[in-house]
């Protein structure tokens, strides 16, 4: 069972066929080094998404996870992909949204989908949950960075575990946390103080209203994030399921505030 | 005890299409002491006699926990169990590590079979001689299984195992429909019973040769220490005695009868028996 | 490479060179009196001038004696206690008891030690009570050097802190001082008092605390708010 990565970084494994620090069992995906020789690595992503916003809400009738992420592909400044799909439907209890490099986004999605076939052929009746994905991929992104060779991106685990919203984020090195209110990028920085103001002013949301505010902060994050763009998707987890909607598009743009239009 | 020419080597196949190592490795688990397992809908219960190998020792351990919602009871060769809950501790570690959620019941028995199958099929290797009835709880509720040397491995509603353990599956059969229904309490007593029934006349259950595992919605798997094990023992103390005796021995005779008819006869396979 | 640079002389993206840590800043205090230790962190989770979340402890228990503080690099606290955990309980499932206090003091030495030459980047206090019923305090460096004490303050103001443990607990740098051992109610006022302190001042430090006061009953917990700004 060689599955252990060694690298020059990496001590032993800790116990009998367990996890060496920073590197652990069994994860797909392993590249195999060939210590020694000099291996290019991944140092800062090429076609990349900007930010993810989601939030949790429940009103007492309807409750689930709310999340939304615009559809470009940006190469640098160069606005040079419009229809990347960041939102990635797991199963029926899970959606995840990505930002940052868009090919190392893909190549998780593969494994994730890798995972769920597994799931599917043993057919026990068991799918993943949203907490042990989101821990699984805090271990895939921080075993990565601990290569030094990091999958470049943000991800935000959205779903339903055991009845309840479920909302979590992972950055590229591993840093994982859980809350009520999650973004990336300028998404932290823009869209989690409006949505934490709305929800501030009307804690219990129905659904149709938290897609609303999806919608509304969409709006402000594509004003003002240069990576941004006006076509983007929105994905609902709810008890009941999950959908992610076809492309939507920003009209009735109100660029009044802009002080020197035309 | 008897020997024929094709149990020479766990690859040999005998002309009837049976593996005699395999099944004298399955006697092994009928000389471990008895272990009985249930489940309710929320709720599994291991309840298992433990032996002293003389006065001079202690009682050997027969429930084994492996995780947090998962424990075992084992009758056979105590080393080879060793081994085995060494392998699915690792098992429910690395899972729990990767996915901070415990590994499905399912899941671990079904490699735990992978694992004990591998034995069977080369001639550098000798079948695990122990039995192991796993009692857990996961998202899909509480299980008891099953696992033999064989490498079969069976998800069980009620299930007994070990010496004189025909008794204690007469019992369960015959209350199989009131487990589903009963409380955990009433749960553990029908293991008891169960147990009871396995019993020569003279031999008592008592808290040093009783062990019992739970596990279940909300509950840890453990091991009810001695007090608890005794409030138990008191409140089916009064019952009758049904009549066990001597149906121990019988059962495993004709459990090794059961296969391979017409043709040609292997000779019987009669490991023989403790007497306890 | 070519692909990332498609016009001369122009870079479009920053080159940002890739680190493998991150400072997420946050504040563990711990103080240890005769038969009782304090443990406390705030609940703030940063990176840069950003707060990621309000509402992540930095306390990790690890049994009814033991509480683990752990801040600095999240995403190596994060698998340094995820490692600890199954290390703690592959201890139980061989010995049939729970680990004592100055044990995992020791286990957890080594298992930063272990990642010498790559450390984990965090900050550790560990209190609880050692095998006499004695409240006790550690603290490590980040590659495994540790230490016993009274008190101690890590994370991001600690240099704000330590100072102010020193004087208020040890007792250290007045005059006239009658030493005489801490009561819990002044060393959960003191643990408060400090992580109020601290949020005036650094950025990096706020929202919330919360304190573990850990006695031979177990562990009692409590939550205090802080300022949000």
């Amino acid at each position: 069972m060689a599955h252990f990565g060694f690298d020059r970084f990496s001590a032993g494994p800790l116990w009998h066929n367990g996890p060496a620090p920073g590197g652990i069992y069994n994860f797909p995906g392993r590249q195999v080094e060939d210590s020694g020789r000099f291996i290019e690595r991944s140092k800062q992503p090429i076609t990349t998404g900007t930010s993810v916003i989601a939030f949790k809400f429940d009103n007492g009738v309807e409750k689930g996870v709310a999340i939304a992420s615009d559809m470009l592909g940006s190469y640098g400044s160069l606005a040079r992909f419009r229809d990347c799909r960041r939102l990635f439907k797991v199963n029926n209890q899970i959606i995840i949204g990505a930002g940052g490099d868009y090919a190392d986004f893909q190549y998780v999605q593969s494994m994730i989908e890798q995972k769920n076939i597994d799931d599917e052929c043993l057919d026990d009746g068991f799918s993943m949950k949203p907490k042990a994905i989101y821990t699984w991929l805090t271990n895939v992104l921080y075993n990565r960075r601990s290569k030094m060779d990091p999958f470049w991106n943000n991800f935000v685990v959205a779903g339903i575990q055991d009845g309840e919203p479920y909302l979590g984020s992972i950055d590229k090195l591993g840093t994982a946390y859980v809350d009520n209110i999650i973004g990336t990028g300028l998404g932290m920085q823009i869209g989690v103080p409006l949505i934490r103001e709305a929800i501030e002013k009307k804690p219990a949301m129905s659904k149709s209203e938290a897609q609303q505010l999806l919608v509304h902060t969409m709006e402000v994050l594509f004003y003002r994030d240069a990576r941004s763009f006006p076509k983007y998707q929105i994905g609902i987890v709810t008890p009941d399921g999950v959908t992610i909607s076809d492309p939507l598009y920003l009209d009735n743009q109100k660029w009044g505030f802009a002080l020197y239009k035309k | 005890m008897f020997r024929n020419q094709y149990d020479s080597d766990v690859t040999v196949w005998s002309p009837q299409g049976r593996l005699h190592q395999v099944e004298y490795a399955m006697e092994a688990v009928k000389l471990g002491s008895a272990a009985v397992g249930i489940k309710n809908k929320t709720h599994a219960v291991l309840v298992a006699l433990k032996r002293a190998s003389s006065e001079l020792s202690a009682h050997q351990k027969k429930i084994i926990p492996i995780d947090k919602h998962l424990g075992m009871a084992i009758t056979g060769l105590t080393a080879d169990a060793r081994m085995l809950s060494r392998y699915m501790r690792t098992e429910c570690l690395n899972y729990q590590y990767a996915h901070d959620s415990p590994l499905p019941v399912c899941r671990l028995i079904a490699n735990v079979g992978n694992k004990m199958q591998s034995s069977t099929q080369r001639y550098d290797r000798r079948p695990y001689g122990v039995g192991l009835l796993v009692a857990g709880y996961d998202d899909q509720g509480p299980h008891i299984y099953q696992t033999c040397p064989s490498a079969n491995f069976f998800d069980c509603k009620a299930m007994a195992m070990g010496a004189r353990s025909q008794s204690a599956r007469t019992y369960l059969e015959k209350h199989l429909l009131e487990f589903p229904e009963c409380d955990k309490d009433e749960l553990i007593r029908h293991g008891l019973r169960a147990l009871s029934d396995t019993l020569p006349n003279e031999v008592e259950l008592t808290v040093k040769n009783v062990s019992i595992g739970l596990v279940g919605e909300k509950t840890p798997f453990s091991i009810l220490d001695e007090q608890e094990t005794a409030v138990y023992l008191t409140s089916i103390e009064h019952e009758e005695r049904r009549g066990g005796g001597s149906s121990g021995s019988k059962a495993s005779k004709s459990s090794t009868q059961a296969a391979g008819e017409g043709g040609p006869q292997d000779p019987e396979v009669a490991v023989a028996m403790e007497t306890d | 490479m070519a692909l990332i640079e498609p016009f001369a002389g122009h870079t479009p993206m920053q080159a940002q060179r890739f680190s493998p840590y991150s400072d997420n800043g946050g504040t563990i205090v711990a103080i240890a009196g005769e038969d009782f230790a304090v443990i406390g962190s705030d609940t703030r989770l940063t990176v840069g001038y950003s707060i990621n979340t309000r509402e992540q402890s930095k306390l990790f228990r690890l049994s009814d004696k033991t509480v683990l503080a752990s801040c600095g690099c999240w995403c190596d606290v994060l698998t340094l206690t995820r490692v600890l955990n199954a290390r703690l309980q592959m201890y139980n499932h061989e010995h049939q008891k729970e680990m004592n206090t100055p044990a995992v003091a020791q286990l957890l030495s080594t298992m930063l030690y272990y990642k010498r030459f790559f450390p984990y980047y965090v900050s550790n206090l560990l209190a609880g009570l050692d095998a006499e019923g004695k409240g006790a305090v550690y603290h490590y460096d980040p590659v495994g050097h540790y230490e016993r004490n009274q008190y101690y303050a890590g994370g991001s103001s600690s240099a704000l802190l330590q100072p102010f443990l020193d004087n208020q607990v040890g007792k250290k740098n007045m005059n006239g001082v009658v030493q005489e051992p801490i009561t819990r109610e002044r060393a959960v006022a003191i643990v408060k008092d400090a992580f109020i302190s601290a949020a005036e001042r650094e950025i990096h430090t706020g929202d919330a605390i919360i304190i573990n006061i850990i006695d031979k009953t177990g562990v009692k917990e409590e939550r205090f708010a802080l300022r949000k700004d």
